[in-house]
């Protein structure tokens, strides 16, 4: 690979990290034909882990963060300093069919800043993707970022050769957003998320292919005033209006070169945290956004209990819960107790009468399930109305220093 | 009671032990009177000989887990495999539903590792290009456990047209774009020392990473270091790790800057600049773009002067059309032209166009048969529509058939009850049938009714234009 390549691929994906979702799931599966390229499988692969913790499964460029738009909140705003560079459509192509024929990756996540226009930008992408499925016979994974500002008739045809696109809303309100990111607006984009879901949902049904993985979208978090509850707010909007598969929150993390008008500080990443477990009980625990908005304190989650577990503190008199009989849906309430456990416990209970010891097989969260279960050798009795349990059941903090 | 020795190969030995639990259980053998050994030169010990016995019938769940389980490292595997087996055709049938249940338990745990095995084989082999013109890559994988065989297929479906090679301690397997073949154990010298894609992939690796949110317990929860030395990239690892905090502390330390350069005001202004302006501007988008239905020679635009009064709008080009690359030349074209001319109104008059802008057939022998586009096609086909319309500006929409209404209104509408004057979003419209309707009715005497019918349409098309024209009402702009 030649130097040039290589620092240009430096600055690209440097460019293109502050975005979280990296994921390669929901494609239908899909093998190689006898002359191509690729697969997928249902659930993504990571392919390595970065020291932060994060998956690398796409190979995540811009295919320049050359960019027309000032967003306070992003690295590649055009008032920034930072090295610029711009990869050809041929180059993209390449460094994906090599990079994957290695097995380093599972396919392209393509993002861009604004050159020209967004009706420019977002050709030169979907060129990109044309290119590797009609040239390469790719079969591999493409992620397309969606610019909303640009015509609606490129989006129809993005969703004919990516597996799924996306449209980050960054900032949760119009006010943020016009602060912030004055070339962008909420409008718009909820009218291409519109437009996206429709065509997923069409395709579907008719079983073609229009961004079959369907659509995500990101949030920064920490960025604005934003509360948590506003944040979750909107996200509940989003699946619900949109079908998004996925909100990602981005803890808004200090970039090199940054805006005078935002917090110079570490990323909140506790805060990032709970607000993907509070999204989680959003959509498989049955909890709706009015329930966790109201165990937080002023519109913000507890940082030293999961949202579960800060619901449960507040609402004692719906517990304890008997493992042996309890319904699916209070199951799920009970702390501790993941989706899988629960599915376990229905049908464990059959066949047999569980104790303390038989649900410690099946989670790994006894300690906080504890005071909130009934087994048959096993009453938290007053426990649970003691005054002090919350503090006995925080976190203890080791794995989130920033520094370790 | 004497205690049963049974004798598997190194390795995942599913042929055997099979074998094994078939003849155990012909013969009432409990699990505390079976002992289960590995070995590679069977012989050496008195073990037991294994004859033919009838197939065991167990549910699905087990088989299932069994084929897994005995990749597992765990010497262990196979006498916990026959005590779950015994158990199960013992009275405890749905035994594996107790996931409580300490054996479950185990062997689930068990299971859950080599799965986790076979996917980090497949998220962590690394190919490298081998010398030679030839394109052959080869991999040096280390596996916690016996899953070589288990995990082939995933790179067969991934790199079919690949020669490629994965070796391992416990075995190699070789893909020629043909077949699939399993040979001896190999060493890591065998495979290719250095690859020229791997710096770049280094330095990738080395971008992606975020010092401010450095986080090593959670990368190697899920990359554990065994992994490690046949990953390229992990050298980067204690460099980053390093220096994180430091990066960071320079970072939140820096005062913002200012910009150096201006802003660049004219690009600014031309980026909104974007719409196209003419006809032709959108026929080159559109011509550019390929088609978004399978099929289709060439894109088919719309005809007629730009400042039509009326607009038709079909459904989408024919064989004829498709060929030509011209709008209603086909039999159905050619009908609706008759019809226009006797109503008066002229082909000046008029811009003729489609819904959906290529042809989209089902190829029988040499014909090439319409087939009709869905609705999800002829929405990815609707905002050309309505660019088009905002182009020509006509003071009516005529939609010819149910298509041409889906794509006018966004709603699917019947046209037996929708028949006659309508409003497409801001634009005056007016609902009829497609000529090509009329070309597949039956018998002669309906043929000739519903052509009436047609014309009828058409003259109220014709008055409705006039009549806009004469009170100077003008359509409001597109939505």
């Amino acid at each position: 690979m030649d130097e040039k390549l290589s620092k240009k691929l430096r600055i690209l994906a440097d460019a293109a990290k502050y975005d979280a979702s990296c994921s390669s799931s929901g494609a239908p599966k899909r093998k190689s034909d006898p002359d191509g390229l690729g697969s997928t499988v249902g659930t993504g692969i990571c392919h390595a882990y970065t020291p932060d913790g994060r998956c690398v499964s796409l190979l995540k460029i811009l295919l320049t963060n050359y960019c027309l738009f000032d967003c306070a909140y992003c690295v590649n705003r055009r008032s920034s300093n930072v090295k610029r560079a711009k990869f050809s459509v041929d180059e993209v192509v390449t460094l994906t069919v090599e990079f994957y024929k290695r097995n380093y990756i599972e396919g392209l996540f393509l993002s861009s800043g604004i050159i020209r226009s967004p009706d420019y930008t977002m050709e030169q992408m979907i060129l990109v993707a044309k290119k590797l499925r009609r040239d390469h016979g790719f079969r591999g994974y493409i992620h397309l970022k969606t610019i909303p500002e640009a015509s609606p008739w490129l989006i129809e045809e993005a969703g004919l050769w990516a597996d799924r696109l996306s449209i980050n809303l960054e900032l949760p309100t119009e006010k943020s957003l016009e602060q912030l990111a004055p070339e962008k607006d909420g409008a718009s984009i909820e009218t291409a998320m519109e437009q996206m879901s429709e065509r997923i949902e069409e395709a579907r049904e008719e079983r073609r292919h229009f961004s079959p993985a369907g659509q995500t979208t990101q949030m920064i978090v920490g960025a604005d005033e934003t509360t948590d509850a506003d944040v979750l707010r909107k996200s509940a909007t989003l699946y619900g209006h949109y079908a998004m598969k996925r909100v990602y929150y981005s803890a808004f993390s200090p970039i090199p070169d940054s805006s005078a008008i935002l917090p110079l500080k570490s990323p909140p990443l506790m805060r990032e945290n709970r607000l993907y477990q509070a999204d989680w009980l959003l959509r498989y625990y049955g909890f709706d956004v009015d329930e966790i908005a109201s165990s937080t304190e002023q519109g913000m989650l507890d940082l030293d209990v999961d949202p579960k577990l800060a619901w449960a503190l507040k609402n004692r008199h719906r517990f304890p819960v008997d493992v042996n009989r309890a319904d699916r849906e209070m199951l799920l309430r009970v702390p501790g107790l993941g989706a899988r456990a629960v599915d376990k416990i229905v049908v464990a209970r059959k066949h047999t009468t569980l104790r303390l010891e038989d649900v410690a097989r099946l989670t790994s969260g006894l300690k906080r399930a504890k005071p909130f279960l009934i087994t048959a050798d096993h009453h938290p009795k007053a426990r649970l109305d003691k005054l002090d349990l919350r503090e006995r059941l925080i976190e203890k903090p080791e794995q989130l220093s920033l520094f370790v | 009671m004497t205690l049963h020795r049974i004798t598997l190969k190194t390795g995942a030995d599913l042929q055997t032990f099979r074998k094994a639990v078939r003849w155990l259980i012909a013969e009432e053998l409990a699990p505390q009177h079976v002992m289960f050994a590995v070995d590679d030169a069977p012989g050496l010990f008195g073990n037991e000989t294994v004859a033919e016995a009838p197939p065991v019938t167990i549910p699905k769940g087990v088989s299932r887990l069994i084929e897994q389980v005995v990749c597992h490292s765990d010497p262990e595997r196979y006498a916990l495999l026959y005590s779950l087996v015994w158990r199960v055709l013992n009275g405890e049938r749905d035994l594996l539903e107790v996931a409580s249940d300490p054996l479950v338990h185990r062997i689930d745990l068990m299971a859950r590792s080599v799965r986790r095995d076979l996917h980090k084989m497949h998220a962590f082999v690394r190919f490298r290009r081998m010398q030679g013109e030839l394109e052959r890559f080869a991999a040096w994988f280390e596996p916690e456990h016996f899953i070589l065989e288990a995990a082939a297929p995933f790179f067969v479906d991934r790199f079919r047209s690949m020669d490629w090679t994965i070796l391992t301690p416990i075995g190699s397997a070789r893909w020629d774009r043909h077949e699939l073949a399993f040979g001896p154990p190999a060493q890591r010298e065998d495979a290719p020392v250095e690859d020229s894609f791997e710096e770049g992939w280094r330095g990738y690796y080395e971008s992606v990473f975020n010092p401010a949110r450095v986080n090593p317990t959670a990368m190697r929860a899920e990359m554990p270091k065994k992994y490690w030395r046949n990953m390229p990239e992990t050298a980067a690892i204690p460099g980053l790790i390093q220096t994180a905090a430091q990066r960071v502390e320079r970072m939140i330390e820096q005062e913002a800057t200012m910009p150096t350069k201006r802003t660049p005001e004219r690009a600014l202004e031309a980026m909104w600049d974007q719409e196209p302006k003419t006809l032709e501007e959108l026929n080159a988008i559109i011509a550019k773009a390929g088609p978004l239905v399978p099929g289709a020679t060439q894109a088919v635009f719309g005809e007629g002067p730009h400042h039509a009064e009326i607009v038709f709008v079909g459904e989408q080009p024919g064989d004829q059309e498709d060929l030509q690359g011209r709008p209603f030349v086909g039999p159905a074209g050619k009908l609706l032209t008759k019809a226009m001319r006797e109503t008066g109104i002229g082909r000046s008059q008029a811009y003729l166009t489609n819904a959906v802008k290529h042809f989209k057939f089902e190829q029988r022998g040499h014909r090439r048969i319409h087939s009709k586009p869905t609705a999800g096609e002829v929405k990815h086909y609707r905002p050309w529509l309505m660019k088009e319309l905002e182009l020509v500006r006509p003071k009516l929409v005529v939609a010819l058939g149910a298509t041409a209404v889906l794509a006018l209104s966004g709603k699917a509408t019947p046209i037996t009850r929708s028949r006659g004057r309508a409003k497409f979003g801001a634009y005056e419209g007016y609902i009829t049938v497609h000529p090509s309707y009329l070309l597949r009715l039956p018998d002669e005497a309906t043929k000739r009714e519903a052509y009436e019918a047609f014309l009828g349409d058409l003259r109220r098309i014709h008055d409705l234009a006039q009549a806009n024209l004469e009170t100077g009402e003008l359509p409001l702009a597109a939505e």
